[in-house]
């Protein structure tokens, strides 16, 4: 039995539909994001995992009680918006004991004690009496953050906790979010359209697209062995071979390249070339007329003098080819 | 299993749910039966009984009274024409141009509003009448110039704020590439700024032509032998208690409402997404032939206002007007015949009185549609239902309210006579301008604040008083304001719900100038002036300290 068990939620929104029938499974202390395209129905997903919304059919079991019909105040979670949703009108620390006061059989200094002690954890404590619009975009979702973990949550859910901040910053806090949910514990599903924030953060990663879940697996399984064509051609970037109805599939990354024919199995013309600092992509023609990727160093690039209509060698070794079942 | 029904009901927000209908409940009582009292009596006969059309086609039939159709729409067309001409040029002085002492113009625009409509004709009179200080021009007030000029006062101030609103904010890039592209004065205004306002053009002549097609204020002063719809409602219903006939007229004065509301659906939305984020502000440049002839209209306007409290004020201040201007204070001694005092602060109450329920109930029922999911069926009905009051003049209210709570059978028939009806119909009267301002201002507020309130724990009525009422505090104060200044100014649908016992101030100016004490009606009407004038400045310092407090909040300290 997992700590958090959805299945077969299926919800229609009008003739939409937003979720068709699914199911996953969550353990306890994992952090496991929700990743996929904008619509793909991943926030309406998480939004039913906290019973801000209904499902049409399906069933959420928390840690063995079935919670489908519970509202979102007895299932136990703290949630954290792209919008942050800190209420303007109190004070960092007021935000915090906003719903700490509603804790039943403590006392107002075993609650200040608490509110404190999250603020700490987010680095926010000298923040404290200062009003949301007062702190940084970064420093707002900490506050965010320890709004949601302040109750001491069974689950932290975060939907798109990172999309509204500059690109430095949320590179910070992924790794600050991660590490207050290791030393927490607390189990955290993360909802990302982002799929390197989903690479370096998660547990378990599940891709979602067109309301069904593609695949489930470590952020290692879904890049190097991704199930589906969707699933490869949205996270990273893939060449894709078909073949007698079968679809072969390589990383840029994972191209040998030769500037001599020898063991190399493959000769490629180069169209194009685009410097992209510490690599360099090449856009390929192979002698079927198939386009092809590879990022090589950018040293080696220069290194083989590569420019234009130069031919190169490619290697496509067996270990890195990707069996793709469907066609797309 | 026990506590299995009690998941459900708490799943089912059973508390929210009960809110919502007794909230839709008390509107269907105040809104929907009183109007269908209404139209079942324009189809019966006088025994009672079903009568067909035969109502409207003795109406029709009879030209004494179908006259008034006619002149109803030629006073309220042409009095739109000017006041949607004059409201636009204002409008347009005062955004697009670089004329001097903008904030005194915008402000004596809205004189008009802080009075009852008969005050303007009261005005008028001491202006143009039989002894004003302008009746040496020989102009004949009475009839229909005079409802024309009062229709124009009335509609004056609506007409300016619609086009503020529109012309207020204007995206400087396309005025900017019209100059790059060396593009004249004249075609700059008729290719970019009439089409960013053709929209607003069309609701404000709808809404302006309404007002002028409802309203009872002006014609009663000064419709001599010329009739229209909302003196003869009253006639016939005050005067000849032909209740059939008087709600055959009623349905009429819904018409251009109705009429409205249907080209409204089909304007709205149209209107938006001419402002983008990326807009830039649009400087005005220098032209002082504009801004001559700018500043003498709107000088022209503000000095017509400024004369006609001035008029006003001599009116009640000095001994016998014309004939004798010493200064004197006795007006302000109040018959009592006609109200006295007692009147005034019978208004005063009223006014808070819609003012207070009037904002809780408009807050919250717009709180209920817009930060709940689920009952969709109900709040289907409930978004119906608070449509409908814009199309309601105030005539067809008191109306409809006499039908329906005057009939002895209805166990409301206790309020009849009494505050309670008054304040009740003020606030269906009033519904739809603070319905629009607290739904906008709930939809500015993040979706996701009940979310979070409801993960933590904190019940709906919490997050309620201390998140959704502080954030929304301005919009609050101002549909208490706008309620209150209404309900002080408000004749049309009083004028069928007062009682001998609470009669308000509106109406006692109303029966001053019957009786011809029309030195106290000015007394009167200054009252009203006054504490509308001092509700709005209470408002206007509550609105900018609360903005103060904010930019507290903002400032950085750390």
């Amino acid at each position: 039995m997992s700590f958090l068990e959805v299945k077969n939620i299926t919800k229609q929104f009008g003739r939409q539909t937003a979720l068709g029938d699914v199911s996953l499974n969550i353990e306890r202390g994992e952090l496991v994001c929700i990743l996929g395209p904008s619509g793909c129905g991943k926030t309406t997903l998480l939004r039913i995992i906290a019973g801000l919304e209904t499902s049409d059919s399906g069933r959420v079991v928390m840690n063995g009680i079935d919670c489908t019909d519970f509202p979102a105040s007895k299932r136990n979670f703290g949630i954290v918006f792209q919008s942050y949703a800190l209420f303007p009108n109190m004070t960092i620390l007021g935000n915090v004991l906003f719903g700490l006061y509603q804790k039943k059989g403590v006392t107002k200094d075993e609650v200040r004690i608490k509110a404190i002690e999250v603020l700490r954890m987010v680095d926010l404590l000298e923040h404290k009496d200062k009003y949301p619009r007062q702190l940084s975009g970064g420093q707002q979702q900490r506050t965010a953050l320890a709004r949601a973990i302040a109750l001491s949550p069974d689950y932290l859910l975060l939907d798109e906790p990172l999309s509204a901040l500059d690109a430095k910053v949320r590179v910070k806090l992924r790794g600050e979010i991660r590490k207050i949910q290791r030393t927490l514990g607390v189990t955290t599903i993360m909802v990302t359209h982002d799929q390197e924030e989903a690479l370096t953060m998660a547990d378990r990663i599940v891709v979602m697209n067109n309301a069904t879940v593609e695949q489930i697996g470590t952020p290692r399984e879904i890049y190097n062995r991704p199930a589906t064509p969707f699933v490869a051609d949205f996270i990273g970037t893939m060449n894709f071979y078909r073949k007698d109805g079968k679809t072969d599939a390589i990383r840029p990354e994972n191209i040998k390249l030769a500037d001599r024919s020898g063991v190399y199995d493959v000769t490629a013309r180069v169209k194009n070339l685009e410097f992209k600092g510490a690599s360099t992509r090449i856009y390929g023609v192979l002698p079927d007329l198939d386009d092809i990727l590879i990022d090589v160093p950018s040293e080696t690039a220069d290194e083989m003098r590569l420019c234009e209509d130069s031919t190169m060698f490619l290697r496509l070794s067996a270990e890195h080819l990707v069996h793709i079942p469907a066609v797309i | 299993m026990l506590n299995k029904i009690r998941r459900r009901l708490q799943n089912l927000r059973l508390a929210q749910a009960i809110i919502l209908v007794c909230i839709l409940a008390v509107f269907t009582i105040v809104l929907v039966l009183p109007m269908f009292a209404l139209f079942s009596k324009a189809f019966l006969n006088k025994a009672g009984e079903f009568d067909g059309l035969s109502n409207y086609l003795t109406y029709f039939r009879t030209p004494s009274l179908s006259v008034s159709v006619w002149n109803t729409i030629d006073v309220s067309l042409v009095s739109t024409v000017v006041s949607v001409i004059l409201g636009f040029l204002y409008a347009y002085a005062l955004t697009r141009t670089r004329i001097p002492l903008k904030p005194v113009f915008k402000y004596t625009a809205l004189i008009p509003i802080f009075m009852p409509t008969i005050v303007h004709a009261i005005g008028l009179v001491y202006i143009f009448g039989r002894q004003g200080v302008l009746s040496g021009l020989g102009l004949e007030l009475y009839g229909r110039f005079g409802i024309i000029l009062s229709e124009v006062i009335f509609t004056f101030p609506q007409a300016f704020l619609m086009f503020y609103v529109a012309l207020e904010f204007a995206d400087g890039r396309l005025y900017e590439a019209a100059d790059s592209m060396g593009i004249s004065a004249i075609r700059k205004f008729m290719r970019v700024t009439v089409p960013e306002v053709r929209y607003t053009v069309v609701n404000v002549f709808f809404v302006c032509f309404t007002l002028a097609f409802t309203d009872f204020g002006a014609p009663k002063v000064l419709g001599g032998s010329y009739n229209v719809l909302a003196t003869d409602i009253y006639k016939q219903v005050a005067g000849q208690f032909n209740m059939n006939m008087g709600a055959v007229v009623g349905t009429l004065l819904l018409i251009p409402a109705v009429l409205s509301f249907i080209v409204g659906r089909f304007v709205s939305g149209k209107n938006s997404g001419t402002i983008s984020a990326k807009s830039t502000n649009l400087s005005v440049k220098k032209s002082r032939k504009r801004d001559v002839l700018f500043f003498a209209l709107c000088a022209f306007v503000t000095l017509s206002f400024l004369a006609l409290i001035a008029a006003l004020f001599m009116g009640a201040l000095t001994t016998y007007y014309p004939y004798d201007l010493t200064f004197t204070l006795k007006h302000f001694a109040f018959n009592k015949s006609t109200g006295g005092i007692t009147s005034y602060f019978n208004s005063l109450t009223m006014s808070l009185l819609t003012a207070v329920f009037g904002t809780v109930f408009v807050f919250v029922f717009a709180y209920m549609m817009e930060k709940t999911n689920s009952f969709g069926l109900l709040k289907k009905f409930g978004g119906m239902l608070s449509a409908l009051p814009i199309a309601l003049p105030g005539m067809v209210i008191g109306l409809s309210f006499i039908f329906f709570f005057n009939s002895k059978s209805n166990p409301l028939h206790f309020i009849y006579g009494t505050v309670a009806i008054l304040v009740v119909s003020n606030i269906i009267h009033y519904f739809s301008v603070p319905h629009i301002t607290a739904t906008g201002a709930l939809k500015k507020l993040d979706k996701e604040y009940e979310s979070v309130a409801e993960s933590m724990n904190v019940p709906r009525w919490k997050t309620f008083l201390r998140v959704s009422v502080p954030l929304s505090l301005p919009a609050i104060l101002e549909i208490f304001m706008y309620l209150f200044v209404n309900s002080m100014v408000t004749v049309s649908a009083a004028v069928f719900l007062y009682s001998a016992h609470f009669k308000i101030a509106s109406i006692a100016i109303s029966h001053m100038e019957e009786a011809g004490d029309i030195a106290q009606a000015a007394a009167m009407s200054l009252l009203i002036l006054l504490v509308n004038v001092l509700m709005r400045l209470l408002y206007e310092t509550a609105v900018k300290l609360i903005k103060k407090k904010a930019e507290m909040k903002e400032k950085n300290y750390g």
